[in-house]
């Protein structure tokens, strides 16, 4: 978690709203291997190959801020693989105009196609306004591992307000969903709804999983695939509870 | 609303129709038995956590099947897959179909349509709780704004009556608790139909759902879910 304590106690500068697009794109290659074919970065979305099919992001800039408007678009080709991590958490800040930030990811994955999408959590610094979107189109027979970890403010603080939607299908029928809200005290301290945790997570996978811990439950989906679902008091207490599904 | 519209209403959702509600607490008895509930405060924070998540989705399925039984009548895997995608906790999901279940077969006799006819003949398993319970509001002559309403009180009131029996609470004390949360519940019955059924809220109750899988280990329980 090194990482995720230096992105935390850097301050910002000071910068006017962005709007960025990056995008990520896989083909086979003559010899059935997996090509990078698109590596497009678009700061503060800034994408470094690390590996054969491995991509980091690194932040290249802080945020997002209020009013910043991101897109990610993910295309992993049938038969490639795409293994998307980031270097560090992402915080969350308010804009100067109270504006709200929308992050909007965008990933198909292709017919015998392998999506790997496991990003350092998201850290709502109190006063921010958040919005993420995830759509997931899968193809009949490819494979997702996706995992989103949302963390309630810095230490001892009260974070701003985040609405996420994820939403994943395969072949255009629904597999999973779900939306998470945060920022409105009484509704996040419910014992219904995340209760005294301080942050909320889930991996989303097509692999058939089950079992359930203290704060987990691997929950076998209706239409196949599985959540991990978790709640921790802290990110470190969280990545744990998620790890059931890591390899 | 007339006066007619009223009264299916009331009847729709009046706890004595014979149709298993009382069987579940909605989360209500696990919370209970690891102590996230031990009154009526928490018990508050419970039931407004319920209904803004479970219970917003639930009313927006209800009102989607009630429009969905007054127009075309047709397609309802596609809706009740809608509720599946929504309801990650596989216990949730056989508690909602078996309140579907036992609901459209007490509706069928109550009120017989040819939408409830079409939902059996599609779902024979059960639908889910709500898309069953938009269907029986249309059936019975309601609108989709009412099924909505039923949804979204029928979310808070199983649970409240559950802490009730299960904690010995005060009654007056619980229905004071529902009756702080009329504004919401009449919010949710005003909330705009969504013309594409992939855009319906989606709200997730994480606590809800590691509630629901502990309590279908417990081999004590007095409510099934």
């Amino acid at each position: 978690m090194t990482t995720l304590m230096t992105t935390l106690t850097n301050t910002p500068e000071p910068r006017g709203a962005v709007r960025a697009a990056a995008a990520i794109a896989t083909r086979r290659g003559a010899d059935g291997r997996t090509v990078l074919a698109t590596l497009r970065s678009d700061p503060p979305l800034t994408l470094r190959q690390t590996g054969a099919t491995r991509v980091h992001l690194v932040s290249t800039g802080a945020g997002p801020l209020g009013g910043d408007r991101l897109h990610l678009d993910l295309d992993v080709a049938p038969g490639t693989t795409l293994d998307v991590r980031s270097v560090a958490a992402t915080l969350v800040l308010p804009g100067p105009d109270g504006e709200t930030s929308r992050t909007s990811i965008e990933a198909r994955v292709g017919a015998g196609a392998t999506l790997r999408f496991t990003p350092e959590p998201t850290v709502l610094a109190a006063g921010c306004s958040h919005h993420l979107v995830v759509r997931l189109s899968l193809a009949e027979d490819a494979s997702v591992l996706w995992r989103e970890e949302i963390v309630f403010g810095r230490h001892g603080e009260r974070p701003g307000r985040c609405h996420a939607r994820f939403d994943a299908t395969r072949g255009g029928r629904p597999l999973l969903r779900q939306e998470f809200v945060v920022g409105d005290p009484e509704i996040d301290g419910s014992p219904a709804v995340y209760g005294d945790a301080r942050c909320v997570g889930s991996v989303f996978t097509t692999a058939s999983l089950h079992g359930r811990g203290d704060g987990w439950a691997a929950l076998p989906l209706a239409a196949g695939g599985t959540l991990v679902s978790a709640l921790a008091r802290d990110a470190v207490e969280l990545r744990r509870r998620l790890s059931v599904v890591e390899t | 609303m007339n006066a007619s519209m009223n009264a299916a209403l009331l009847l729709l959702t009046d706890s004595r129709l014979p149709a298993g509600g009382h069987a579940h607490s909605g989360g209500a008895e696990e919370a209970v038995r690891t102590g996230a509930v031990t009154g009526p405060d928490d018990l508050a924070r419970l039931l407004r956590g319920r209904l803004a998540t479970a219970g917003r989705v639930a009313a927006a399925l209800a009102a989607a099947a009630c429009a969905h039984a007054l127009t075309t009548n047709d397609d309802w895997r596609e809706l009740d897959a809608e509720a599946d995608a929504r309801t990650a906790s596989p216990a949730q999901r056989d508690a909602s179909r078996t309140q579907g279940r036992l609901l459209v077969r007490s509706a069928r006799r109550i009120w017989p349509s040819s939408a409830l006819d079409a939902l059996t003949t599609a779902l024979p398993g059960g639908a889910h709780h709500p898309v069953a319970l938009g269907a029986v509001a249309a059936a019975a002559g309601c609108t989709p704004s009412d099924a909505a309403l039923a949804a979204a009180y029928q979310a808070v009131t199983g649970p409240a009556t559950a802490a009730v029996r299960l904690l010995g609470l005060d009654p007056v004390t619980v229905h004071r608790l529902l009756a702080d949360l009329a504004p919401e519940l009449d919010a949710m019955a005003r909330t705009p139909a969504t013309a594409d059924w992939a855009d319906l809220p989606a709200h997730a109750a994480p606590a809800l759902d590691l509630l629901a899988e502990g309590h279908v280990h417990n081999p004590l329980k007095l409510f099934v879910s």
